[in-house]
């Protein structure tokens, strides 16, 4: 080969590179490992993890994920295929994704969707950007962001908009943990481009969805739906919310049958109204004919995106999280209509059962008497870190402590259970918690919206 | 077929399914969905043939060849999907405590920090950015939080070469700066008289990639490094093409301030179609204060996340937890594979595969773009007499390979090449490869000069002939909608 180069020696190639940048050697890198060895090293780093009993949910949910799902999408040919730029030679993933696009359109009642964004909380910083774009009758660069959005999200959003002159508004919550309509009258007539209305919020509990989207509408602004796609089996979709419907929707994909994995690769999905379909971020496949009429796929209204448009593109985004839409798209194929729903249903039967045996314990109340999905906030009466270390020397993730995020709820956590949890694991978490707090109550506090017996 | 036209009514996966189907009596009506959405009904065989045939209509590296230029489609090691597939991995929620279930997983990501670190030599690493464009908004953020911070707030401009990516300019543009773009010289080096002239108080940064994309390593990165430092801007290094230098060049000998790379070029984790990336950024010291979190800090005892109380003035955070954690083990898993000898061999087996493909093709009569420079790891066939003389396009060619077994290299990419192939081999392939690659492109060429529809034509063997782009961008058809 360097004969045929006309080069005496591989180091004559790198013969353009002044002499004074070359490096010595990487003499901080370990030497290489074969296979056998490095698998030593990874089966102990996960033997030494574990595999706890979760009652966390905070954005990452633990679900069932068929077998089929990553024994398809982790074949080679769609692991190791590159961006589908060749149309003619990426019709798989390209009908996979045309295939999740009309699925993503469904769940959330809206005309268009992209092939993913990162995940939840760069989505929504996507989406706030979009709207800022999108929203005709505002010039408006300031959006209401409400505090009962995931914590996390909020800081993304401030981290990815900031730059670009946005500004978020924070918006308090009400007694019953999410928006008060009546609250929001105090910004009646102000001027900002749109309100994220979260669904369900991250304490768990449901928003009046139409009454917010009716109000955001009056007042001029575009309403962002940040939902979960799970719920959405069951609840309302954005797309159909108040008297015209959310203006965009976006979430995080993950529970579509995308492990944990410590937080990634998740996907985020984004969808919207037909008004607003130039202004999505991302790649986005259409279905068209080939020179014989032949239905095919390929990407298209890439006239948005850095790859032509550059300075003016709608967002630097290219590489997103494909193998992930692909085994969302898988799962919700393997589940079906009728498995989403069953598995919402389990998720808030589960999480029903749950909170009704914590209430049982004395010190546990429910903070919040209002309609949740599969997430509660409980107040434990006793420090939460201190509470949370003991469960998990118990090897139990008892769940997410809301101290740091919400003092003003004082010693306070959010508790899920989805499909995956059984009675006797809601049973081991319950005696644990209550040897740990060592004392009982007489009975739940709030009840208000309690079904009744035998229901669930 | 859409799977969608498999849908039978009440179809059901039993087995994919927990039993409950009671009411939910606590929700009150006003909150549920009034119609189901349209998601199939379909068995689980039906489901998985579907999928199966479908992965079967698509190229891939385990599959085929893909000279794609910039985008370093090297083999992605089965060892590291499997091993970062383990189930304690996989299953780990994000907010699992670290003290008594993630040391594990936290050693890992620590120790690709350091190696990160080192084979870019600088002075910081966050693992956070999710691709390569999340990693150049990071590197641009803290770019500007650096000026902000030392009250220099009137510098509004990036610098961006003519050849750059186009995530270069979106991604000043995110940041709140105006995109400058500096032309390139006649050998494919960045034009010093127009970078001298265009420099100056408003300068925040500049962003390079070296090797450019044109396939051609910037010699005189010093002098650029000395003119940009001078008027007070950073340097960006855009790491999409580090794996020409891997071991061999470190940006921070380069003088470079910021670093993106992806990991899912250089430490080969699976492009899966169009992503999970991620894009780590490394800076230099004086732009430490402002990585992304969270990141991973070690006391000598106890691996944890450094949140907002440990780096108050950060630019904040990019991702609801820390990332793409299940590609940045694949990375790590990569790199300890390789270790350092490994990581040297990969830029002399990419540069050696380049330069001879370069070499071969010369021979064959192609024209370069520039013949006089050495390959890197990539290079530039520029096919305007072939377009000139018998009308076929880079398109065209580009579309006749993948008949020939061939994923098609880079197309009009960079744009100031005219009809232009833009070629990786990558170092993962072997002669045998890219011979066959050479003889594809000399038998594609004497089919341009003497019946050239067979070109314009191409594709004839993939599962759809060439498809109509302009109807499906005038006709939008994104969503299937069933016929009543």
């Amino acid at each position: 080969m360097l004969a045929a180069i006309g080069a005496d020696s591989i180091e004559t190639l790198f013969d353009e590179i002044p002499a004074e940048l070359l490096a010595k050697g990487l003499v901080d890198v370990p030497d290489g490992l074969n296979e056998m060895a490095i698998a030593r090293i990874m089966h102990q780093h996960a033997a030494g993890d574990g595999m706890p009993l979760c009652f966390i949910g905070a954005g990452a949910y633990e679900h069932h994920i068929p077998a089929a799902v990553w024994e398809i999408a982790g074949r080679g040919e769609f692991y190791s295929a590159y961006t589908p730029y060749q149309a003619e030679a990426s019709q798989g993933s390209l009908q996979v994704l045309y295939e999740y696009q009309t699925m993503i359109a469904s769940l959330t009642g809206m005309d268009a969707t992209n092939a993913s964004l990162y995940d939840g909380a760069s989505g929504l910083a996507e989406a706030v950007l979009m709207a800022v774009r999108a929203n005709r009758k505002s010039k408006s660069r300031r959006v209401l962001m409400p505090m009962t959005v995931h914590p996390a999200y909020r800081k993304v959003v401030q981290t990815l908009v900031r730059n670009q002159g946005v500004e978020l508004v924070e918006l308090d919550y009400s007694g019953s943990g999410n928006i008060e309509p009546e609250y929001l009258q105090r910004y009646n007539g102000e001027d900002f481009a749109a309100l994220v209305i979260p669904q369900p919020n991250f304490f768990g509990v449901l928003e009046e969805v139409d009454a917010l989207t009716d109000w955001a509408h009056a007042n001029n602004m575009l309403a962002i739906g940040l939902v979960n796609p799970t719920a959405l089996a069951v609840l309302s979709p954005p797309g159909e919310w108040g008297q015209h419907g959310a203006d965009i929707a976006v979430g995080e994909g993950q529970p579509l049958g995308i492990p944990l994995s410590s937080g990634g690769p998740y996907f985020g999905f984004i969808a919207c109204k037909q008004a607003h379909l130039r202004q999505l971020p991302g790649r986005i496949v259409g279905r068209t004919v080939d020179l014989d009429g032949r239905t095919g796929y390929t990407l298209t209204l890439q006239a948005r995106e850095q790859h032509i448009r550059r300075a003016k593109a709608t967002s630097n985004i290219c590489s997103n999280q494909g193998l992930m839409v692909t085994a969302a798209t898988i799962y919700m194929a393997l589940v079906g209509v009728e498995g989403l729903a069953r598995v919402a249903h389990a998720c808030h039967a589960n999480t029903h059962a749950l909170v009704e045996r914590l209430l049982q314990i004395e010190g546990v109340e429910q903070v919040f008497c209002s309609p949740y999905f599969h997430e509660v906030v409980l107040r434990i009466g006793q420090p939460v870190a201190e509470v949370l270390r003991a469960l998990a020397v118990q090897d139990i993730l008892g769940g997410y402590d809301l101290t740091a995020d919400y003092p003003e709820l004082g010693q306070a956590l959010l508790v899920c259970a989805t499909e995956t949890r059984t009675v006797d694991d809601i049973e081991r978490y319950a005696q644990n918690l209550e040897r740990i707090l060592s004392r009982r109550k007489e009975g739940p506090i709030c009840s208000k919206l309690r079904p009744k017996e035998g229901t669930i | 077929m859409l799977i969608f036209e498999y849908s039978r009514p009440g179809r059901c996966n039993a087995a994919q399914s927990p039993g409950s189907t009671q009411a939910y009596a606590d929700i009150p009506e006003r909150f549920r969905r009034k119609q189901p959405p349209l998601l199939p009904a379909v068995s689980e065989l039906d489901a998985v043939r579907h999928y199966t045939r479908l992965s079967q209509k698509n190229f891939s590296i385990d599959t085929h060849f893909y000279p794609l230029g910039s985008c370093t489609m090297k083999y992605n090691p089965r060892a590291c999907h499997t091993l970062a597939s383990l189930p304690a991995l996989l299953s780990r929620h994000p907010q699992a405590p670290t003290a008594s279930h993630g040391q594990g997983v936290l050693a890992c990501l620590y120790d690709l920090q350091e190696i990160l670190k080192s084979v870019t030599g600088m002075a910081g690493c966050s693992l956070t950015p999710a691709a390569g464009a999340q990693g150049e908004f990071a590197g641009v953020a803290m770019i500007r939080a650096y000026h902000d911070a030392r009250g220099d707030t009137a510098r509004r401009e990036i610098l961006v070469p003519d050849a750059a990516h186009g995530t270069n300019p979106a991604t000043a543009v995110m940041c709140g700066y105006e995109a400058r773009e500096i032309p390139t010289d006649e050998h494919g080096d960045v034009d010093l008289t127009a970078l001298k002239e265009a420099v100056g108080p408003q300068t925040a940064g500049i962003m390079l990639t070296n090797p450019s994309t044109l396939g051609v390593f910037e010699r005189q990165i010093t002098a650029i490094a000395k003119i940009v430092h001078g008027v007070g801007g950073l340097l960006y290094y855009d790491g999409a093409n580090l794996n020409a230098i891997l071991g061999k060049v470190k940006p921070g000998a380069m003088g470079f301030d910021v670093v993106h790379l992806n990991l899912h070029k250089t430490f080969s984790t699976p492009h899966g179609g169009g992503g999970p990336g991620a894009g780590p950024v490394v800076v230099a010291e004086r732009l430490l204060p402002f990585l992304p979190i969270p990141l991973v800090g070690y006391d000598g005892h106890e691996y944890r996340w450094l949140s907002e109380e440990d780096c108050p003035q950060s630019i904040g955070r990019l991702s609801a937890h820390a990332g793409n954690v299940g590609i940045l083990l694949r990375a790590y898993i990569y790199a300890r594979m390789l270790g350092a000898e490994g990581m040297e061999r990969v830029a002399d087996y990419a540069t050696l595969n380049a330069n001879y493909l370069m070499a071969r093709l010369q021979e064959a009569g192609f024209s370069l773009a520039f013949p006089k420079r050495r390959a890197t790891h990539e290079f530039i066939v520029s096919l305007k007499n072939e377009a000139r003389d018998w009308g076929v396009t880079a398109r065209d060619v580009g579309k006749r390979l993948l008949d020939y077994g061939f994923h098609a290299p880079t197309t009009y990419f960079p744009l100031l090449v005219p009809e232009c192939l833009l070629i990786e081999p990558t170092e993962t392939e072997s002669k045998q490869t890219l011979d066959a690659f050479v003889e594809a492109m000399i038998a594609i060429r004497r089919e341009a000069q003497e019946s050239p529809e067979l070109l314009t034509g191409a594709p004839y063997s993939m599962p759809v002939k060439r498809l109509d782009d302009v109807k499906a961008a005038r006709e939008l058809d994104l969503i299937w909608q069933p016929t009543a």
